[in-house]
């Protein structure tokens, strides 16, 4: 088993991001660190569109993650619907 | 956010990136495309279908300029806030700015150095793909020198040893550790540059070097080192993700590649590693309210990530990288030995080093239970006992230097932390010394290149290391202030002991003059 990982600055932009990570990926792991969260996951991690605009209530462009991101571990594949983090080993 | 258009079609990120990034090119005519892209055969890495590269991310330089736009915005508006507001006498101890400037003149002239080399290999490439990704990082990375310069030149108003990063990187000792890294991959090929930098660097160590330390910064009440880091980083993102990217099209494209990669992989990961010592004395020594010790931070980012890093890469015919048992045995040992070697050598050093507080050798006792007692501890205690009584030991024989990663000979024997690590190799009559396996075999693969090594210790016994004019044959001639000189360091100022610095004393003064109304 490997980990991929996504980490986000602290910040009322990210709040309902990470809420939404959680919510869609129920293996992963959230570590809170100084200013920022880190957030581990076996295999795959998705960042989904619609979760974060249900949360959001508004529209919102994944490419806005860009502003906010610190680091990420994995292979990525991103659409107009998802971001998706995974190893294939 | 995006502005709704009434036509209701709207390219997908997939289609949109097909079309600003793919025919932007053209076949060459009256020009051999040989002689128009004359780098990109030599290294012996064969492409033959440079569309397959994509950026995982698809950005386009729309939103490019648009995304880099906010985040400029968001970065200045704190700094001048953070200007504003007295905020450099919010840091947990003036001890901390050590680290800071030690942060700007070993690694923002290197942001430069990697403008210059992104360009270089975009221009190199004859794909699109590639180019427009070399492009976009060449951007971020001149930004990141500009908001670094920029956001530590609040601090160059107050504080010593900030004054002149881009001429110290050229002649100071120890930066030409950092330095000649970089020098190394602009001066190679591009693909191994993009190896180097994009995947070796970008991807497996600048966690260690960004994450701990921009966590650093705001955990030592530096908001603008903190704003500038995250704001970098959310460029190095993306910059992880193409390196990975450049490895899989590598790979992907020929067979062949694949132990030239290897080689590669090998070099600049042990070359990375070596210059990363000066993260892990940053993290275990400098900062004064520490977040995680160097070998919690390497197991996490090197060890954990790269251990899945290279299980996903060995469908590809790719192993880890070599020396990964010295390396690992190392971590309870190299942020030590440097300190212990700064600490030595801080009368020619741009910033003050100190003995460490009990509590704080506490920290490092509790964090390293296998080595700190038994080997460095005791070495501190005595040095601190003898700087009590007036004898700081300031160490004043200049150290032998690796030919390779050219730090000092300090660090051990694999496996052996009380034994010194020499290794020599005999080149054309002469005799070329190095600190490790590692990097011998990297001089032993390339010695034409690593024999022209600019070694600042044997230039300055060579003599080439004084102001324009100096007469060493004079009496008295004191060579170390000299050398000082030359480096423009300012005696008595920005380097030796913390303990009764300037930096030191007006931080104290102003922290004071905020808190009451003395």
């Amino acid at each position: 088993m490997s980990t991929v990982f996504i980490a986000l600055q602290a910040n009322e932009d990210t709040r309902p991001i990470i809420e939404a990570i959680v919510a869609d990926n129920p293996h992963a792991v959230v570590n809170q660190q100084p200013a920022m969260v880190k957030i581990d996951a076996e295999d795959s991690l998705v960042v989904r569109r619609e979760t974060i605009e249900e949360l959001l209530g508004r529209e919102f462009d994944l490419q806005e993650l860009q502003i906010n991101l610190i680091s990420l571990s994995g292979h990525l594949d991103e659409t107009d619907d998802e971001m998706k983090l995974y190893w294939n080993a | 956010m995006d502005m709704k258009t009434s036509s209701g079609k709207k390219l997908g990120l997939k289609e949109k990136y097909r079309h600003m990034t793919r025919g932007l090119d053209w076949e060459t005519t009256y020009q051999k495309r040989e002689d128009v892209f004359p780098y990109v055969a030599y290294e012996g890495i064969k492409i033959h279908d440079w569309d397959k590269w994509e950026d995982p991310f698809r950005l386009t330089m729309d939103s490019y300029w648009k995304y880099q736009a906010e985040k400029e915005r968001k970065l200045y508006a704190i700094i001048d806030a953070y200007a504003q507001n007295n905020g450099h006498l919010n840091v947990t101890d003036a001890r901390y700015l050590n680290a800071i400037k030690l942060f700007l003149t070993g690694i923002s002239p290197l942001e430069y150095m990697a403008h210059r080399g992104f360009t270089h290999a975009g221009r190199a490439f004859p794909g699109s793909g590639p180019r427009v990704a070399c492009l976009m990082q060449a951007l971020d990375e001149l930004r990141h020198a500009q908001t670094q310069i920029h956001s530590l030149s609040n601090y160059n108003k107050y504080y010593n040893g900030f004054h002149d990063p881009a001429h110290m990187l050229q002649r100071v000792w120890y930066l030409s550790v950092p330095r000649s890294f970089f020098d190394d991959a602009v001066t190679a090929g591009p693909f191994e540059f993009m190896v180097a930098i994009g995947f070796s660097f970008e991807y497996v160590l600048t966690n260690l070097l960004f994450v701990p330390f921009v966590s650093g910064a705001a955990y030592n009440g530096d908001m603008g080192t903190m704003t500038f880091g995250f704001s970098a980083q959310s460029d190095e993102a993306r910059h992880m993700t193409l390196g990975l990217e450049i490895i899989k099209f590598i790979l992907e494209q020929d067979p062949d590649n694949v132990p030239i990669v290897q080689r590669w992989i090998d070099k600049w990961t042990w070359r990375g590693y070596r210059v990363l010592t000066l993260v892990g004395m940053m993290m275990d020594y400098m900062l004064p309210k520490r977040i995680m010790s160097w070998k919690e931070a390497w197991e996490v980012y090197f060890e954990q990530n790269g251990g899945a890093l290279f299980k996903d890469l060995s469908r590809y015919g790719i192993r880890p990288p070599k020396w990964l048992d010295q390396i690992s045995f190392d971590k309870d040992h190299i942020s030590h030995q440097a300190w212990a070697t700064f600490y030595q050598y801080g009368a020619i050093a741009d910033f003050h080093t100190w003995s460490p507080t009990e509590d704080e050798l506490d920290w490092l006792s509790s964090k390293y239970p296998d080595s700190f007692d038994k080997y460095y501890r005791p070495r501190l205690d005595y040095w601190r006992e003898q700087a009590e009584q007036g004898n700081r030991f300031y160490n004043k024989t200049l150290p032998q230097l690796c030919q390779t990663c050219q730090i000092p000979m300090v660090f051990t024997e694999p496996g052996d932390p009380t034994k010194i690590c020499y290794r020599e190799v005999d080149y054309q009559g002469e005799k070329f010394h190095f600190c490790s396996d590692g990097c011998k075999e990297i001089f032993e693969n390339e010695p034409e290149k690593f024999k022209q090594s600019w070694l600042p210790a044997n230039q300055i016994y060579q003599g080439n290391c004084f102001p324009d004019g100096t007469d060493p044959t004079v009496e008295g001639f004191d060579p170390v202030s000299k050398v000082l000189e030359y480096y423009n360091i300012q005696a008595g100022r920005d380097n030796l002991d913390f303990d009764g610095s300037e930096d030191q004393k007006n931080f104290a003064k102003w922290r004071g003059m905020a808190t009451s109304n003395e």
